[in-house]
């Protein structure tokens, strides 16, 4: 063997790492204890760059009954009822391999929602990957989307939402973030916990493999360069059994349901050294394992490699003597395999201990204060340096705010029809070839499904009892905003997110963050980190709303360049009664007349400062202009707002039909997508009308043309069109029912625009402006289909 | 070499599931229209189907070949859609 | 009395709830029935419910078929009582051969999840009465092998003996002449691949499905 220093340092431990085990043991370390420790002090396991500053975040709150720190994030949703939510990335794995690396993240977050004893009813993937006009990208995208569908679909939980960002920095390094939520019943709340002395551990599921051995700090540490050779690094990624995971889920939910578990964790990054540590430490006892007695894939496995194992689809479960049996018997009717390899322990002198055997026969291979490995790896506060200026190109003759207010990018780009349909087209993306792979319907929760904002499902699940609430769920990202001003990019983030729960009558509960950014050692991205989880504190702070979850994924950079930061936001809402939903299932008529407005913000017909198009889709992609000063909200108006709105979507008497808020590609493209959206519920109405049996076959969308349409009368600006500004909605209303509509809002003090009155098949903008709204509707139809075919 | 002291032997038994040619065929047709537009367009058909490895003990290679084709035909393929052959890919001894 | 339904279980069936709400939703009652069970003595009618059977390993419904409580089934269908395989339901009873033909991996390699629209193409089976030959309904398709595949012989007796029972509008997956669901030729084993199940609600999108379950349970 080399030296020590050397085999430290090649496990990703500094010396000063070193000394602080040597402190913790009292002695040098072994190398089975230094690999344990390499795994647990990771930055992947400890959060040790980020903790400092996670700290800040508000994690209280009357409804929270599990707060950060644990495998999920729980709240009370009343009835009786609770909700598990979590959120994971995935990017590095994905990077790699990108179906096994996305099924293998949505295992593993599924794993964190049923070992609190929830069964997990819905999954969502927020997704951010390179330009598709790239083959490696378009192989990113179509591994990742078939990793997701594959697993998720198989083991049997919905994916019912998420989005997709396209941008050049993610072309080495795609995101793959997974969010899932669980529905259980409070009292059936389990924890990661071993307590009580003398009781068992017992591993199910899936045998132990030599597959992502060094995976947490190889894969998880590691940046990529697209150069180098892939193939190299394929033995450490996973792969994952999306059935052994069904049967798991099932044994497992009905080992709480029967009460049989005392504690029950699942095995993630940093496998059973972290599984044991941290239900000891939890407990505040010690644990001895026995690695003689792990069900394995392969023989002649090492005390190392068995201990630091990722292999897919492993529960760690904490039982007593008494129900070992009935265990047995749970685990042999789904085809779980079961093996009791350990046993909680009296602490020593306070200090709870996980010790290691091969046979408890035999002298312990490692003595370690399992407090030391779980709760006390080294916390940095690693230097933070702004970044300089991002400068801004000029290229159509914008000119800038030059008083220092967030007031900017105000072009004296002119309109006309060519060029407004072009910029619309290109913001027009159907994420549908997506989401069509995912099953989004499973346990007949899905209400408001994947492709329109937030998803909306029923609060049940299969084993509850029935509630008439429903959920309102949503993950959101802005990188670009974050690339300009991390604090207020991600502020305003957080706003996008209440709004798409708000706009479904529902009211947010909790917020959820996976904070993705580039290298913590440079000091310009610990800066990005250090903003954005200030401006996650302050939103959260001024909404009243508690942070239940989270997750850190450093390292995101190709050739070295990090990426721009990328904290998504995940909010969680709940809606009081499912028959106050706002659908449009009586409204789809050809005959009918609407008006749309616009809520709350500054008047769409002036030419307000706050329009800001800095960190727009318009202004970032389609026209590469970078930097700026954001769009600026009205933190009073919008908070009455957010409340507002979702008391007026309940409300059946008003006229309402649709609701959409404004977000990426501004006003236009939110109405483009609303026509859109409404012209295919026409269309599907119409192929069910008994009348209309010509139809047969062929292509259906070409043999209904009516598409709504929309007359604005007033000239809008392009900072107007589109601003990002978000807090704001637009709403379609019954023309009969306009003038009611109008006088709510101004009851409920929401501003309130008028904006146009719809027409057929044309998009028309003052005396000049028409778009044919026919062939955007076959465009955004088939935009991603055509690329990913 | 065996306990019992029968002849036991060891096969590694290969079966080849293929796509019928008369059924239409996705998966074959896309890689197809693939290869062609890499430049392979001397390419007429694509099949893809499943090579299984069975490894089982038999007293000789006719009988684990008998077996393998019993068990072809109730599980491993599908009549409706696809064929098979089976080979004997080795034997060993040391059963 | 409405009928008792049975909903067999596999390990990685994932629908079971779910048309066991659908059942309820139309007054009948049910029992899940656990693939290790034998016992129908007192059951109506069959339920195979969809998901991903022995995890579609194999072949979806290749391994399912071999399944204990497969055996009592095929009796259960000899006797002429009804058997209904939904999504990989249908699947396990082409692979056990209650019902002819095969499905193929759907013509574009992706999986769907999506509204179809499909023709009733005859109401004279357990779980089509209570519709209208001729009549459209909505449902949603959730597979990824749902392109129904039989030979030239084959389809000409599902043709002259009325055995396809439902047809897509809008052939999503490739199927022979749009095929979505057939039945045996005594008519009691029903098999389809979209899932009446997820559409018994006007909020789920369509509660058009309420008419299959309905036959089903007043026979």
């Amino acid at each position: 063997m080399s030296n020590k220093a050397d085999i430290y340092k090649k496990l990703g431990l500094t010396d000063e790492e070193y000394k602080l085990i040597i402190g913790h043991l009292d002695r040098e370390p072994n190398d089975l204890e230094l690999a344990m420790f390499s795994v647990m002090w990771s930055e992947h396991c400890s959060y040790k760059s980020s903790k400092i500053h996670l700290k800040r975040l508000p994690t209280k709150g009357d409804k929270v009954l599990v707060g950060p720190g644990e495998n999920a994030g729980v709240i009370d949703v009343g009835d009786n009822l609770a909700i598990a939510l979590r959120i994971e990335s995935h990017n590095h794995p994905s990077a790699i391999e990108p179906a096994q690396g996305a099924a293998t993240g949505a295992g593993g977050i599924l794993r964190d929602i049923f070992t609190m004893g929830a069964r997990p009813i819905a999954l969502l993937d927020p997704l951010y990957v390179g330009p598709l006009d790239q083959p490696r990208h378009r192989w990113h995208l179509e591994g990742i989307v078939r990793g997701i569908s594959s697993y998720g679909n198989s083991v049997g939980v919905p994916t019912v939402g998420g989005e997709i960002h396209f941008d050049p920095c993610y072309g080495g390094n795609p995101l793959v973030n997974v969010a899932c939520v669980g529905v259980l019943e409070k009292d059936k709340l389990v924890l990661g916990q071993a307590s009580g002395v003398g009781n068992l551990a017992v591993l199910l599921g899936s045998t132990t493999g030599k597959d992502g051995i060094g995976g947490v700090s190889v894969l998880a540490s590691a940046s990529f360069d697209t150069n180098s050779n892939d193939t190299e690094k394929l033995p450490s990624v996973q792969v994952g059994d999306p059935y052994e995971e069904k049967r798991l889920i099932e044994a497992c939910l009905e080992l709480i349901d029967k009460r049989l578990v005392v504690g029950i964790q699942d095995l993630g990054g940093a496998g059973l050294t972290c599984a044991t540590s941290e239900t000891a430490a939890r407990a505040n006892l010690g644990m001895d394992v026995d690695i003689s007695q792990v069900h394995l894939r392969e023989i002649n496995m090492s005390p190392i490699e068995i201990m630091t194992s990722e292999s897919q689809e492993r529960m760690l479960a904490i039982v007593t003597k008494e129900n070992l049996e009935l265990l047995f018997q749970i685990a042999k009717k789904w085809e779980i395999a079961a093996s009791v390899i350990g046993k909680v322990t009296e602490p020593v002198e306070s200090v709870g201990y996980l010790r290691i055997f091969d046979g408890f026969e035999n002298e312990p291979l490692a003595v370690i204060p399992a407090k030391s490995l779980a709760d006390e790896a080294p916390l940095y506060e690693r230097p933070t340096t702004k970044p300089g200026q991002i400068t801004t190109k000029d290229i159509v003759g914008l000119n800038f705010g030059s008083d220092g207010k967030r007031a900017d990018l105000k072009p004296s780009y002119s309109l006309n029809s060519t060029d407004l349909k072009n910029d619309l087209l290109k913001m027009l993306i159907k994420p549908e070839w997506i989401y069509r792979q995912y099953d989004h319907q499973l346990f007949l929760n899905t209400l408001i499904g994947p492709g329109n904002g937030a998803a909306v499902l029923r609060l049940a699940a299969p084993g509850v009892k029935k509630t008439k609430k429903a959920i309102s769920i949503t993950t959101d990202g802005n990188p670009k905003w974050c690339a300009i001003d991390p604090f207020w990019g991600t502020y305003l983030t957080v706003v996008e997110a209440l709004t798409n729960i708000a706009i479904t009558g529902a009211t947010t509960q909790a917020i959820i963050n996976c904070l993705n950014f580039g290298n913590p050692e440079n000091p310009e991205v610990m800066w990005q980190f250090s903003k954005s989880v200030d401006g996650l504190k302050t939103a959260c702070e001024a909404f009243g709303l508690p942070v239940v979850g989270g997750n850190v994924s450093f390292y995101n950079s190709t050739n070295g360049v990090d990426i721009d930061p990328t904290p998504v936001i995940g909010a969680i809402g709940l809606h009081p009664d499912i028959a106050k939903l706002l659908k449009t299932k009586d409204r789809n008529t050809e005959s009918y007349e609407y008006d749309f407005f616009v809520l709350n913000g500054p008047d769409i017909t002036t030419d307000d400062t706050r329009f800001s198009l800095a960190g727009s889709k318009w202004a970032t992609q389609l026209h590469n202009l970078q930097g700026g000063f954001l769009p600026e909200i009205d933190i009073d108006e919008t908070r009455n707002f957010l409340i507002k709105v979702a008391e007026v979507v309940q409300n059946q008497d008003i006229g309402l039909v649709q609701i959409d808020d404004i977000s990426e590609g501004g006003l236009i493209s939110t109405v483009a997508k609303m026509l859109i959206r409404y012209s295919q519920h026409l269309q599907l109405n119409k192929l069910l009308d008994p009348k209309s049996d010509e139809i047969t076959s062929g292509n259906i969308q070409k043999q209904v043309d009516y598409k709504l349409g929309i007359k604005i009368e007033n000239n809008l600006s392009v900072n107007s069109l589109f601003s990002e500004l978000p807090g704001r909605a637009v709403v379609q209303v019954l023309k009969n029912k306009s003038q009611l509509f109008k006088s709510c809002m101004d009851e409920q003090n929401i501003r309130c625009y008028f904006l146009g009155s719809s027409t057929k098949n044309t998009l028309e903008i003052g005396a000049d402006i028409s778009i044919d709204l026919v062939e955007a509707f076959e465009h955004y139809q088939s935009s991603l289909d055509s690329v990913m075919s | 070499m065996d306990k019992q002291g029968s002849d036991r032997h060891l096969y590694e038994v290969l079966v080849e599931v293929r796509h019928k040619e008369k059924i239409a065929d996705p998966e074959g047709n896309t890689i197809k229209k693939a290869l062609s537009a890499l430049g392979y367009d001397r390419v007429s058909r694509v099949s893809v189907g499943k090579a299984i490895r069975v490894q089982i003990s038999a007293d000789n290679e006719t009988e684990a070949l008998n077996q393998v084709d019993k068990m072809t035909q109730r599980l491993l393929a599908n009549p409706v859609l696809e064929n098979y052959s089976i080979s004997v890919e080795e034997s060993n001894s040391h059963a | 009395m409405p009928n008792l339904i049975g909903i067999v279980v596999f390990p990685g069936t994932n629908c079971e709830f779910d048309v066991a709400e659908a059942v309820e939703a139309v007054g009948g009652n049910y029992r899940f029935i656990f693939h290790l069970d034998k016992e129908l003595s007192d059951i109506d009618a069959v339920v195979i419910a969809g998901g991903f059977a022995h995890g579609d390993y194999l072949r979806p419904g290749a391994i399912a078929r071999f399944s204990p409580i497969m055996e009592s089934i095929e009796k259960f269908a000899e006797d002429g009582r009804p058997v209904i395989g939904i999504c990989n339901g249908f699947q396990v009873l082409t692979e056990a051969g209650l019902l002819p033909g095969a499905l193929q991996k759907n013509s574009n390699l992706t999986f769907l999840c999506e509204p179809t629209v499909l023709n009733i193409e005859t109401n004279e089976t357990p779980f089509t009465s209570k519709l209208s030959p001729g009549s459209k309904v909505k449902l949603f398709i959730n597979h990824f092998s749902g392109n129904y595949t039989c030979n030239d012989q084959t389809l000409q007796e599902l043709k002259s003996n009325n055995q396809i029972v439902l047809t897509y509008l809008n052939n999503p997956n490739g199927s022979t002449q749009n095929i979505a669901g057939i039945c045996n030729a005594t008519r009691n084993v029903v098999g389809l691949m979209p899932h009446p199940e997820r559409a018994i609600d006007e909020l789920l999108g369509s509660d058009d499905g309420l008419k299959f379950f309905k036959s089903l349970i007043n026979l």
